[in-house]
C-alpha cells in the first residue's frame, strides 16, 4: 500500500523540471538556469562581477586591515585552543574559517558548481541528503558541503557519513571529523538527525565512487537501506541529491588490483593523468558541476516501527534511487559538454 | 535506603580515600571501613575522620572475615587501578584488579548482609577504534575488544560482577563506567601527560577526549553508595576537547610523532617514570572515545557540574601549569603584526 502511494508521488517531480533563478542579476532581469534553454552558447555564467568579491580584490585599506585582524584573532583562538568541538569532533570554527574557504576556489572557479532546488533543503531541523557517489576521490561530498553552506540561505553545515576506511587513515580521518564527518552507522546518523542536523550520505559507497568511467552516472546498489531506516526512525525528510560533473574529474579507466591490495585500499585507480604523471595526476579535470536537490520525501507520516519492515525500507530506498537516477539522466540530457556545461 | 556499614576498597588512593571521607561525614551511615594494602597518606587519613582503615589485601580470603564480622551491607569496589607504575608493574596490577575482584565478590556472595555492590569501572571497556560509532551508550559492545591491560581487566571484572549478580539476585549491583579523570588534585596518567612541557602526540591523529572532574567522580560514587540505583552507567562530563586543543589550552607544545616512533618514545617515558602509557591508552590517543551520559542524568539522577572543558581548565589552573608561550606573548605578537601592517599601508 505504501509502495503504491509513493509510486504515485514520485511521478510528479521527475517529469517537471523546476527551474529556479540562481543569480539575481544586476541587469534587472534574472539569469535563468541555462541547461534547458536551446541556443545559448555554453560559456561561462555571464556576470561574475556583481557578486561580492572577498576583500583581497579591493585595495581598500580598512577592509584589508579588518580581514587581517580577523585572521589574527582566528589564529590566536586556534593557538589558545579557545573553540568548541562537538561530540562527533566537528570543529565549526575551523570549518568556517579555514576548510570551507580553502574549498571555495575549487567550488566557484574550478568546477563552477551550480545548485538547483536549494529550497527543498529545510532551513532548520534534521534532514537526510542522499546523493550519488562518483569521482574516484570523494570531492562530491566536499562540494555538496560547500554548496549547502554557501548557497543555502541558512548556511547549513552538512554532516557527512563516511566509511570506516576514512577514519583509519592518518591525517584524513582526523580532518574529516573536524569537517563534520562521522562514521556511517545508524547510531551516529540517528543521533545527528535527532539533534536537528543536516546529514549527508552516499549509499553507493565504494561501489559508486570507484566504478569505472564507462559506468558513469549508472547508480550502483544502494547498500542495505540503512539510511532509510535511520530516517524512518527519526522521522526526518529524505532529500534526493543528484550530482552531475563529479564523474569526469578523475575518469577511472583502469585499476591496479595488486597495488590496491598492497595499500589495503578498495581500488587503485588509473586515470588519464594518474599515476604516470605523479602528483600532477591528482589535479581534478575541470568539469562543470550541477548539484540538484530534489523534492523531499517525507517520512514523518510513516510509523517509526516501519524501520523494521524490510518491504517499506526497500521501497523507499528504491524510490530515492530512482529519483536520483532520473534526475541524473535529465541533467545529462540537458548538458552539452562535460567541461563547459 | 541509606546503608549502615560501608566497605570501600582502594582507600589509600585518591578516589577511594576521599569517598571514605565523604561517607564518614554522613551521620546516617554507622560505619565506614576502608580497605587497602598500604595505609593512606597521612593527610588523606586525617580527612577520612571516623572511617576505619583496615589493612588487608582483597586477594586474601581474610577479606571475607572483615565483611562478615562488620556486617557490611554496601561494598564500593573502587580499587581498580589503571596505573601499573603505582601498583608495581603490569602483572601485579592485573593480579590486583582481576584476582582481587574475584576474591572480593566471592566474599560478598558468602555474606548475607551485603545488599549493594558498586563497581568503579571504566569507559575503556568500549575500546577505541575507527570502526566505532562516535558515542557509546551502555548497551553497545566494542567492535575490537580491548586486547590487554586495564581495559581488558575491566571487561573481565564486569563479567565476574554480572555472574555475581545472577547468583545473588537480591543484591543491587551498580557498574559505573568512568571517563578519564581530571582535576587539580587527582594523579592519573592523563594529569601527568598534560603536565609535560612538550607533549608527544601521534602524527595524523587527533583524538576526541572526554573527561570527568574528580569532584563529579566522587559525587557519583557517593550517590551510588548511599542510594540504591542498580544498573550500568556511563559517567562522563558533557562535551569533548580535541587532544590538540587540550594541549593548547594547557599552554603546552604538542610534538606529533610518526606512529613508528611512538613505541620507542613511550618506552623512554616509561623508564624515565614520566608517563606510563599502555597500548590501549595509546589507541585512545589515536581515536578517542566519547560516551553518552544520558542514562546518568535520567536514571541515575546526576548531572556533572563541570563540562570537559571546564574540568580541564580547572586542572590547568589548579596545577598552576605555566604556559610555554604565554597569552601576553601571543597578544604582543598580534599587536606587532597589526601595527606593522598599518605602517606598511
Amino acid at each position: 500500500m505504501t509502495a503504491r502511494n509513493t509510486q504515485a508521488r514520485r511521478g510528479a517531480p521527475v517529469s517537471e523540471a523546476r527551474v529556479i533563478p540562481l543569480h539575481p542579476d544586476a541587469s534587472g532581469g534574472r539569469t535563468r538556469w541555462r541547461l534547458g534553454k536551446p541556443g545559448v552558447a555554453p560559456v561561462q555564467p555571464p556576470a561574475p562581477e556583481p557578486e561580492p568579491e572577498p576583500v583581497a580584490a579591493e585595495p581598500d585599506p580598512a577592509a584589508w586591515e579588518g580581514a587581517l585582524e580577523a585572521a589574527l584573532t582566528f589564529a590566536r583562538r586556534r593557538f589558545e585552543g579557545d573553540y568548541a568541538v562537538d561530540e562527533f569532533g566537528f570543529d565549526a570554527d575551523l570549518t568556517d574559517n579555514l576548510l570551507l574557504p580553502a574549498l571555495r576556489p575549487l567550488y566557484q572557479k574550478w568546477f563552477r558548481v551550480e545548485t538547483i532546488g536549494m529550497h527543498h533543503v529545510p532551513d532548520v531541523g534534521g534532514a537526510l541528503v542522499v546523493a550519488n557517489h562518483s569521482g574516484t576521490l570523494p570531492l562530491d561530498g566536499l562540494m555538496t558541503a560547500v554548496a549547502l553552506h554557501d548557497d543555502h540561505p541558512a548556511q547549513r553545515h552538512l554532516r557527512t557519513l563516511g566509511a570506516d576506511l576514512l577514519f583509519k587513515l592518518p591525517g584524513f580521518g582526523a580532518l574529516a571529523r573536524k569537517q563534520g564527518s562521522t562514521l556511517a552507522c545508524n547510531p551516529d546518523a540517528e543521533r545527528l538527525m535527532r539533534s536537528g542536523e543536516l546529514v549527508g550520505v552516499w549509499p553507493e559507497g565504494f561501489k559508486g565512487i570507484g566504478k569505472p568511467f564507462r559506468d558513469r552516472y549508472k547508480l550502483q546498489r544502494f547498500g542495505r537501506g540503512g539510511f532509510v531506516s535511520a530516517a524512518l526512525r527519526t522521522g526526518v525528510p529524505i532529500i534526493p541529491c543528484s550530482i552531475v560533473g563529479a564523474e569526469e574529474i578523475y575518469p577511472k579507466i583502469g585499476e591496479i588490483k595488486a597495488l590496491a591490495r598492497l595499500f589495503g585500499a578498495p581500488y587503485f585507480p588509473i586515470t588519464p593523468l594518474f599515476p604516470h604523471l605523479g602528483p600532477l595526476g591528482l589535479v581534478p579535470l575541470p568539469s562543470k558541476w550541477y548539484i540538484e536537490f530534489g523534492e523531499p520525501i517525507r517520512t514523518d507520516a510513516l510509523d517509526p516501527a516501519d524501520a523494521e519492515d524490510p518491504m517499506t525500507v526497500f521501497n523507499l530506498t528504491d524510490q530515492v534511487r530512482e529519483t536520483i537516477q532520473h534526475t541524473l539522466y535529465r541533467l545529462l540530457s540537458q548538458r552539452r559538454n562535460a567541461f563547459l556545461g | 535506603m541509606t546503608p549502615s556499614v560501608v566497605l570501600v576498597t582502594g582507600v589509600s588512593r585518591f578516589l577511594g580515600g576521599h569517598l571514605a571521607a565523604r561517607l564518614a561525614a554522613n551521620p546516617d551511615i554507622d560505619r565506614v571501613l576502608g580497605v587497602d594494602t598500604v595505609p593512606p597518606p597521612r593527610d588523606l587519613l586525617r580527612r577520612m575522620g571516623r572511617a576505619e582503615f583496615v589493612r588487608a589485601d582483597i586477594r586474601n580470603p581474610l577479606i571475607a572475615k572483615v565483611i562478615s564480622h562488620a556486617s557490611v551491607d554496601t561494598v564500593v569496589h573502587a580499587s581498580l587501578s589503571a596505573n601499573p607504575g603505582s601498583s608495581g608493574g603490569r602483572t601485579a596490577m592485573k593480579e590486583m584488579n582481576v584476582i582481587g575482584t574475584m576474591q572480593l565478590l566471592a566474599a560478598c556472595q558468602k555474606a548475607d548482609t551485603v545488599k549493594r555492590v558498586v563497581l568503579k569501572s571504566t569507559s575503556a571497556v568500549y575500546g577505541s577504534s575507527p570502526r566505532d560509532p562516535a558515542l557509546f551508550d551502555e548497551t553497545m559492545v566494542p567492535k575490537d575488544l580491548p586486547s590487554g591491560g586495564y581495559a581488558k581487566d575491566a571487561v573481565e571484572i564486569e563479567g565476574y560482577l554480572r555472574g555475581f549478580a545472577r547468583r545473588r539476585p537480591d543484591v543491587a549491583v551498580t557498574v559505573l563506567r568512568f571517563a578519564n579523570f581530571i582535576g587539580p588534585r587527582i594523579d592519573t596518567v592523563f594529569t601527568r601527560y598534560f603536565a609535560l612541557p612538550v607533549v608527544p602526540t601521534v602524527l595524523g591523529y587527533d583524538a576526541r577526549v572526554q573527561l570527568l572532574h574528580e569532584e563529579d567522580a566522587l559525587a557519583v560514587l557517593e550517590r551510588a553508595a548511599s542510594h540504591e540505583i542498580p544498573g550500568t552507567f556511563n559517567v562522563a562530563a558533557d562535551g569533548v576537547l580535541l587532544l590538540s586543543q587540550a594541549i593548547r589550552r594547557a599552554g603546552r607544545v604538542a610534538v606529533p610523532l610518526p606512529s613508528a616512533a611512538v613505541g620507542p618514545v613511550s618506552r623512554i617515558f616509561r623508564s624515565a617514570r614520566l608517563v606510563d602509557f599502555s597500548p590501549e591508552q595509546m589507541r585512545l590517543l589515536n581515536f578517542g572515545r566519547v560516551v553518552d551520559n544520558t542514562r546518568l542524568r535520567t536514571q541515575f539522577g546526576f548531572t556533572p557540574r563541570w563540562t570537559t572543558m571546564q574540568a580541564f581548565d580547572d586542572y590547568v589552573r589548579g596545577r598552576a601549569l605555566r604556559p610555554v608561550v604565554s597569552a601576553e606573548q601571543i597578544e604582543s605578537v598580534e599587536r606587532g603584526v597589526l601595527s606593522l601592517a598599518r605602517t606598511l599601508r
